[in-house]
């Protein structure tokens, strides 16, 4: 951190734009995801202004899906709520991962910048930290394509949600699960991490069958964390 | 409790849901700017940020289709020679896309 050109802290318009770019390839299945979220809606009766409205202020896929499942003439308030919690719950733990990184901004960047922290750009902006590059801008610039193009494609669905009736024989539902693994196999690679792999999927794999829907995900990465604090590296 | 989702009442549970969903985006960074950055608390996050993705990923591997598991299969094992995240999901989708055109249902 010599110079300033090499600070992962950086964040400017130049690179905000690289990021938009880096996410771009990603965002253009998200639209199809957004199609498919559009046409599910639909069939849930939601209509069309809450559809878009949901995509664009929630802007969290997965909770979406789940709250369709629930959704009905009646609504169970507080059941729906507790789930999109619990799903969304993933989301404290970026913000903690990103904390020393988003430290030296001003509160309102900060907090700007989380507005759109989601899966992918989070993992992207990670990856880049973890190589001593700057990762800001990914986060912000990736998160504002993934955002559009979801609600742009939310609202396609609306329109033209019969062109994608069926995302998985296309192997299209595998987009996220392939990218966020790739994530994790380029990262840091050492028998320390893959302790720390392991003891998160284990523990994942016990919270998925044995408690309560949706802790898996909390539960494996501080199962994973405590093995990376148990098993400090020297620095 | 029940919400009637007519009139006004769809609308404002969708708030309520983007609420919910601001305060997990902010929460991590809030609580974490009361917490000293230290060595330890370093290499906790660094370690729960590779892990936050293995526990997404595991349930997916285990209960998928094989379609699912090979498409995982593969990125990993693109990503492991290549080392090109493109490819290696690319790769994974065509497995995921012909393993379910040509052994559907399994």
């Amino acid at each position: 951190m010599t110079r300033k050109e090499a600070s992962p802290y950086r964040l400017d318009r130049a690179l905000v734009w690289e990021g938009f770019k880096a996410l771009l390839p990603l965002s253009l299945f998200v639209i199809v995801f957004g199609v498919a979220f559009g046409l599910a809606a639909t069939q849930a009766r939601l209509g069309d202004l809450e559809i878009v409205l949901m995509s664009t202020l929630v802007f969290a896929g997965a909770s979406q899906f789940a709250a369709l499942e629930l959704w009905g003439p009646q609504v169970p308030f507080f059941t729906l709520l507790v789930t999109v919690f619990a799903i969304n719950a993933r989301h404290l733990l970026m913000g903690a991962t990103l904390y020393p990184w988003l430290e030296s901004l001003s509160p309102a960047r900060r907090y700007g910048i989380m507005l759109v922290a989601s899966d992918a750009n989070w993992a992207m902006a990670m990856q880049a930290f973890g190589r001593g590059r700057p990762g800001l801008g990914l986060l912000l610039g990736g998160g504002i394509a993934l955002w559009g193009f979801w609600v742009l494609g939310t609202w396609l669905g609306l329109n033209v949600g019969g062109a994608v009736q069926d995302p998985a024989s296309l192997g299209l539902d595998m987009v996220m699960g392939c990218f966020l693994l790739a994530m994790v196999v380029g990262g840091e690679k050492n028998l320390r991490m893959l302790l720390i792999w392991t003891v998160a999927a284990g523990a994942s794999l016990l919270a998925f069958y044995y408690l309560p829907e949706n802790s898996h995900v909390v539960v494996g990465a501080i199962a994973g964390g405590l093995v990376g604090l148990a098993w400090g590296k020297r620095e | 409790m029940s919400l009637e989702t007519g009139g006004m009442g769809a609308l404002f549970v969708i708030l309520a849901m983007a609420l919910v969903t601001l305060a997990t985006r902010w929460g991590g960074v809030f609580v974490m700017s009361f917490v000293p950055i230290g060595y330890r608390v370093r290499q906790f996050i660094h370690a729960m940020s590779g892990s936050v993705l293995v526990a997404l990923l595991a349930p997916l591997a285990v209960t998928g289709d094989t379609g699912a598991r090979l498409a995982l299969l593969t990125t990993a094992v693109i990503m492991l020679t290549l080392k090109k995240p493109l490819p290696a999901i690319a790769g994974g989708i065509l497995v995921a896309a012909l393993c379910r055109q040509f052994l559907p249902g399994t």
